[in-house]
């Protein structure tokens, strides 16, 4: 029987109990939701003791199929006040799911005034431990120390100076196959939760679990083999990912006039081809980094790397499109290292490097640093160390917090999380995602730039409105049970192009578990995920007007196709799931 | 006709010297690929002017085309 670990972080004490009832059968983001929607109240402060932190494995993680260790962080979101579920790769999936912990929740609150503490989770249970050499230090940093106590064959998952301060952007990162805290469960500010709750890590020791158990274990390895065979022979995952990372997107996505630059006023950057993944493997390749690795075991699309600095010295990885647009493009800044650097820093700061990017663009705006100067963005950035510093602290408040500081009124926000890499008037399908998904502005909800750019899974025009609000509502079911399963959102590349791939997932669940598991079994997980989210948010207060672009997207055009945002509420309100 | 041709990722290396080519008349993206040397099937997406374009459209003078193998990240 699969296992929930509660920890209460104020009595420090830590109970396994079986996996029933509502959250029987549920993974990953399925888990995080349902449990969120039924224990934390809607109206709560996010920061309160009232609020829970759901930390969830997949439902085949910890099996041999491919691209299954990705991690699913839930509660209410301090950034958004919405639910959230934030997704990660790095190693600690698997050990949970090793140990045959589905999951596992932070509750209650310790006094305010309480030191930060560890929680170390072994097959022999679960300890508290109070470090005080880890306090107040990056990530890099701490998980070195955690490392050196608890061995390298351990999972970290760990806040930065951010967190444990609770500033808005905060992101939790976990440790990859190499050790560096570069996988981030980066959106809606989960990590300030965790930092409400005095948790400071997560170690996990899986050594000795008993693993995942398979009850039919020759259909589920033959569902395996054709499951990797889909993921190879996709010219996506099989090539174009594992050969540039994900900043391939650069080029396209500029040549599409979609390419948000100096905050959204533009679709276009005139130096894209600096930024682009062309020339980040070219970087990469020439200081002996590496250009292709997988953030978990058994990830065949190794769509990270290891970028250096000139000196040939690991400066970060898992440095993603969405990062490099964030301080390159819409900062007008186009030098590599500078980006990589900001990177390096959101990492052990323990930030959002979306929600960074989006700040630091507010404080372009505001006059506190020059459009296009790398190095005063990333002088800027280091503020965020001194948890006295109070331009660092309305820095790590995330991009709405900082433009009301400031009296920006061209804030690119939807329900205060910031919008991402894709300009929404020149790729709508996407736009009707930032606008109406359950977690604020996130393209990874809902991400028909495959229809509407990549021609993956469908062709729908970008500029028109024909066809994007039922492919974003489509996507966005779909999404939500792929994150349920542990799978890499990437797997959707190949799954929208291959004819039996939905009824290969199919095959997975029903043979790891010996149910019957229909491919109408996935939309309507996705379905049931939907409705738990959207409830919850609309007890929480939100109603459909919350549901909407800034206006400057209705307002302005977005050359070079000079178009603008032109849904109604009525219309976005057809892309969600009745809750 | 000019028209600005750019090929990216594993085509990147197709990219005419000086990023143009000089056309006849009623030429296609298909031409430019032929010209190009490069195989058909490789190119998964072509944009004319920043919009997709089928590989029979007719071009204009001073369009700008780009050719892209499938890609995909996010």
């Amino acid at each position: 029987m699969a296992r929930l670990l509660r920890i209460n972080t104020r009595t420090k004490k830590a109970v396994f109990e079986d996996q029933s009832g509502d959250y029987s059968g549920l993974g990953g983001r399925a888990l995080t939701s349902r449990l969120v929607r039924r224990e934390v109240p809607p109206t709560c402060h996010p920061l309160s003791a009232a609020n829970k932190l759901v930390v969830a494995a997949g439902l085949l993680t910890g099996t041999a199929a491919a691209n299954t260790g990705r991690i699913s962080v839930g509660g209410k979101s301090p950034l958004t006040g919405t639910i959230k579920e934030s997704n990660s790769g790095g190693t600690f999936a698997q050990k949970l799911a090793k140990l045959d912990i589905t999951g596992f929740v932070l509750e209650d609150k310790p006094d305010p005034k309480a030191p930060h503490q560890t929680i170390f989770i072994t097959k022999d249970g679960v300890d508290f431990l109070e470090l005080p050499e880890i306090a107040g230090l990056g990530t890099y940093e701490a998980s070195a120390k955690l490392f050196e106590r608890f061995g390298q064959k351990a999972g970290i998952m760990v806040i930065g100076p951010a967190g444990e301060n609770s500033r808005l952007a905060s992101a939790i990162m976990f440790t990859d196959p190499k050790g560096n805290p570069s996988r981030a469960a980066g959106r809606g500010g989960l990590g300030a939760l965790m930092g409400s709750k005095k948790i400071k890590a997560i170690v996990i020791d899986a050594q000795g679990g008993p693993g995942q158990s398979i009850a039919d274990k020759e259909a589920f390895k033959a569902a395996s083999k054709r499951w990797a065979e889909i993921l190879i022979n996709h010219p996506v995952t099989g090539q174009g990912l594992p050969g540039y990372g994900t900043s391939i997107l650069i080029n396209i996505i500029n040549e599409a006039g979609a390419l948000p630059t100096k905050n959204f006023r533009s679709g276009r950057f005139d130096q894209a081809a600096q930024i682009s993944g062309e020339k980040m493997v070219e970087i990469i390749n020439q200081r002996a980094g590496i250009a292709r690795e997988g953030c978990h075991a058994g990830c065949v699309i190794q769509c990270s790397q290891k970028y250096c600095d000139e000196n040939g010295t690991y400066l970060t990885s898992g440095f993603e499109y969405e990062t490099v647009w964030a301080f390159g493009s819409n900062l007008l800044i186009s030098d590599m290292d500078q980006i990589a650097m900001l990177d390096r820093l959101c990492d052990d700061l323990g930030l959002d490097t979306i929600e960074t990017g989006t700040t630091l663009a507010m404080a372009m705006e505001g006059g506190i640093i020059p459009w296009g100067d790398g190095q005063a963005a990333i002088d800027l950035l280091k503020r965020v160390y001194d948890p006295a510093d109070y331009l660092g602290v309305i820095i790590a408040n995330g991009t709405a917090y900082t433009a009301d500081a400031l009296g920006v009124d061209r804030v690119p926000v939807v329900k205060k999380q910031s919008i991402p890499a894709y300009d929404p008037r020149a790729a709508k399908g996407v736009g009707v995602t930032y606008a109406t998904s359950s977690m604020g502005a996130d393209h990874t909800a809902g991400y028909a730039i495959c229809q509407n750019i990549l021609k993956v899974g469908g062709d729908i025009d970008p500029l028109g409105k024909q066809g994007n609000v039922e492919t974003s509502k489509n996507l966005q079911i779909a999404t939500a049970a792929v994150d349920s399963t542990g799978f890499c959102l990437f797997v959707a590349f190949a799954v929208l192009d291959t004819q039996d791939a939905l009824e290969v997932i199919a095959r997975l669940i029903s043979s790891k578990f010996g149910i019957t598991f229909t491919v109408d079994d996935i939309g309507r997980t996705g379905m049931e995920i939907l409705r738990d989210e959207y409830s919850f948010n609309r007890d929480a207060g939100f109603t459909s007007v919350h549901d909407q672009l800034p206006d400057f997207f209705i307002n302005e055009e977005l050359p070079p196709h000079n178009g603008k945002w032109d849904f109604s509420l009525e219309e976005l309100q057809k892309a969600k799931v009745e809750s | 006709m000019r028209v600005q041709v750019s090929c990216f990722a594993s085509l990147s290396g197709f990219t005419p010297p000086d990023g143009r080519m000089e056309l006849d008349t009623g030429s296609t993206p298909r031409d430019i690929i032929r010209k190009l040397g490069i195989s058909e099937n490789d190119v998964k997406i072509i944009f004319v002017n920043g919009q997709n374009a089928h590989a029979d459209a007719r071009l204009s003078d001073n369009d700008r085309v780009g050719l892209f193998p499938a890609i995909g990240g996010g």
